[in-house]
C-alpha cells in the first residue's frame, strides 16, 4: 500500500467519526466499556474455542450497520494487520499436532484449531476496535479515558498523537514525494534513503515539539491540558452497556451455538 | 497606561551554542503604538520576539513588560501581558477542536467556564471564525489555521500582541483579512515580517535590525521609502512604494 493511500484511509476513518447516528450519539465512555469487556469476553476463550466465538461477531456487524460504517472498509484494514496475528499463530499446527473434535465426530488437528481460534479473536477484536474509532471522534475517547481514570499524562500523550499525526503524515508525504520526483526506478528509493528520511522527519519532530511546547507555554501551560466538557451518562448509554456487556455474559459463559443446533435439531426431530 | 510599555534595554543573547544573536538592543514600545520589526534572515528577528515573552531570556541587559521586569518567576506575569502568535499555526493549535484551543489560555488563566466560553466566542468572532469552532485543527485551510492561531492569542485579553510573520503562505485576501484584523487590535502590537507592505498597512513606526543590532528605528512610512537602507538588509521596497508602471527603483 502507498503512503498516499494509507494517509487516506486514517483520514477515512477520522471523517467517519463525525457522523451522526445512534452509535455516534452514545457516551464515549459507553463504547469505550463496551468494547472493553468485548475485549476481555473474547480474549478469555481457552485456545481451541471456535464455535463459542462466533456469536460474538453480532456486535461489531451491529454496531457497524447502525453506526453506518462500510463493512467493506473495516474488513480490509483488519486483513491490512492481520499479519500480526498470522505470524502469532502460524507454527501452531506443526508445534501441536494432537488431534481434537471440534463437533462431535469431526476431527482436527489441534494447532489448527488454534490457529483459526487465534484468527478468530483477532478479527473480532481488531474490528471492535477500529468501529470504537470510526463511531467515537478520537478526543472523545481520550476524553472518555480520562474519565475513567487514565492518568492526565498518558490522555494528553494521546490526543498529541491524534493532532499531530495528520501533520507529520503531511510532511512525510511532502518528503516522499520530493523523493520520488527525483529518484528513477530503484535508484533513490533504497533503504538507506529511507533511513534518512526517517532521521530527518524524527529532527522535524522534535524541533516541532519544542516549538509546540513553546506555544503552549506561551498560552500559560503548567502541566495538565485543561477541559471543560461535563458530559453526563443517559438511560440510552446504561442501557448499551449494561445490554451489550449482557449479551457478552451470554456468548461467554453459556454454549449458544451448541444450543442453537439442539433447537435446530428438536424442531427437526 | 505604563502597564502597556514594553521595554528593552542593552539587551544581549547567547545561544548556548556559542553564537551572539543579540548584541546590545534597546527600543521602547508605548501603549497603542504597532510597531514593525524587519530585518535580513538571521538578522535577529525571532529571537528578539521569543525575548518577549520569555520564552528566551536576556544573557544580559533587561526586559521590562509594564512595571514588570522579565525574570524566570515572572514570566507567567508576563505572559499574561503579551500574547505572541508565532509564525506556524500548525504549531500554534494543537487542540483536538477549535473551541478547545482557543479555550486553553483562558482555562489556564483559571476563568470560570462561562467566562472561557465567552471568551472563545468573543475572539472568534472577531477573527470571522466562529463557525469553525467545533472543527478539528486539521480540517481547516491555511487562512482558517492563521485566524484561529490569532483567536486563540487574543482570547487571553492582552495588553500587547506580538506575531512572527502573521500572512506568510496565505492567499491574498486571506492576507488582507490579517491586516483588517492587526488595524482592529487597539492595544499596542509588534509584528516582525517581511512583507513590508504589510508593516506599511499596519504600522507606525519600524525598526531595522541587522546582525543583533538595531540599526534603524523611526517611523514606518521614511524608513520603508528609504531604498538604500532596505537594500542594506536584505529588502526592498514594499510594492506599492515601487511605481511599477516606469518600474523606477524596482530593480537595482
Amino acid at each position: 500500500m502507498g503512503f498516499e493511500a494509507a494517509y487516506s484511509g486514517i483520514g477515512r476513518l477520522d471523517r467517519l467519526s463525525y457522523q451522526d447516528t445512534a452509535v455516534h450519539r452514545l457516551d464515549p465512555r459507553a463504547k469505550v466499556a463496551a468494547t472493553m469487556l468485548f475485549a476481555v469476553g473474547v480474549v478469555s476463550f481457552p485456545k481451541y474455542e471456535i464455535l463459542s466465538l462466533l456469536p460474538f461477531f453480532l456486535f461489531p456487524v451491529l454496531v457497524a450497520a447502525v453506526g453506518d460504517i462500510p463493512a467493506g472498509f473495516i474488513a480490509r484494514k483488519v486483513v491490512a494487520v492481520s499479519p500480526f496475528a498470522v505470524f502469532v499463530g502460524i507454527f501452531n499446527p506443526i508445534f501441536d499436532p494432537s488431534t481434537v473434535a471440534i463437533a462431535p465426530g469431526v476431527p482436527v488437528s489441534a494447532g489448527w484449531v488454534s490457529f483459526a481460534s487465534i484468527l478468530l479473536k483477532f478479527a473480532l477484536t481488531i474490528s471492535a476496535a477500529l468501529l470504537l474509532i470510526a463511531t467515537t471522534s478520537f478526543p472523545g475517547i481520550c476524553r472518555g479515558l480520562r474519565r475513567l481514570g487514565l492518568p492526565a499524562l498518558f490522555v494528553s500523550q494521546l490526543l498529541f498523537l491524534y493532532r499531530y499525526l495528520f501533520v507529520l503524515m503531511e510532511e512525510a508525504m511532502r518528503v516522499v514525494r520530493a523523493r520520488d520526483m527525483r529518484s528513477f526506478g530503484d535508484r533513490g528509493a533504497g533503504a538507506r534513503v529511507f533511513v534518512r528520511i526517517a532521521g530527518t522527519l524524527f529532527l522535524r519532530t522534535v524541533e516541532r515539539a519544542e516549538r509546540i511546547y513553546g506555544a503552549m507555554l506561551a498560552r500559560g501551560f503548567r502541566g495538565d491540558v485543561p477541559s471543560m466538557r461535563r458530559e453526563t451518562l443517559r438511560l440510552s448509554d446504561a442501557i448499551f452497556v449494561l445490554a451489550s456487556g449482557g449479551f457478552f455474559a451470554l456468548c461467554r459463559f453459556v454454549p449458544v451455538p451448541q444450543w442453537i443446533g439442539h433447537l435446530v435439531r428438536g424442531w427437526a426431530g | 497606561m505604563s502597564h502597556h510599555l514594553l521595554e528593552f534595554r542593552d539587551v544581549r543573547f547567547r545561544y548556548p551554542d556559542g553564537t551572539e544573536a543579540l548584541k546590545g538592543v534597546s527600543f521602547l514600545v508605548t501603549h497603542g503604538e504597532s510597531v514593525g520589526i524587519v530585518g535580513a534572515n538571521g538578522a535577529g528577528k525571532s529571537t528578539v520576539l521569543l525575548h518577549m515573552n520569555g520564552h528566551l531570556l536576556p544573557t544580559s541587559g533587561a526586559v521590562t513588560v509594564g512595571e514588570v521586569p522579565l525574570r524566570k518567576e515572572t514570566r507567567p506575569e508576563i505572559r499574561r501581558k503579551v500574547g505572541v502568535v508565532f509564525q506556524n499555526p500548525d504549531d500554534q493549535l494543537f487542540m483536538p477542536t477549535v473551541f478547545e484551543d482557543v479555550a486553553f489560555g483562558p482555562l489556564n488563566l483559571g476563568l470560570p467556564p462561562d467566562r472561557v466560553r465567552e471568551r472563545v466566542h468573543e475572539a472568534l468572532r472577531w477573527v470571522n471564525a466562529l463557525a469553525l469552532v467545533d472543527k478539528p485543527p486539521h480540517h481547516l485551510s491555511g487562512g482558517q489555521k492563521s485566524a484561529v492561531a490569532i483567536a486563540t492569542v487574543i482570547a487571553m485579553e492582552p495588553d500587547i500582541l506580538v506575531m512572527d510573520e502573521p500572512a506568510a503562505s496565505l492567499d491574498p485576501k486571506s492576507r488582507r483579512s490579517v491586516i483588517g484584523l492587526l488595524n482592529s487590535f487597539a492595544h499596542s502590537k509588534i509584528v516582525a515580517s517581511h512583507d513590508l507592505d504589510l508593516i506599511l498597512d499596519v504600522c507606525t513606526r519600524c525598526l531595522v535590525i541587522r546582525d543583533g543590532a538595531i540599526v534603524a528605528d523611526g517611523a514606518a512610512p521614511e524608513i520603508l521609502s528609504d531604498a538604500t537602507l532596505l537594500a542594506e538588509n536584505n529588502l526592498e521596497l514594499p510594492l506599492t512604494l515601487q511605481g511599477r508602471p516606469g518600474r523606477e527603483g524596482a530593480h537595482r
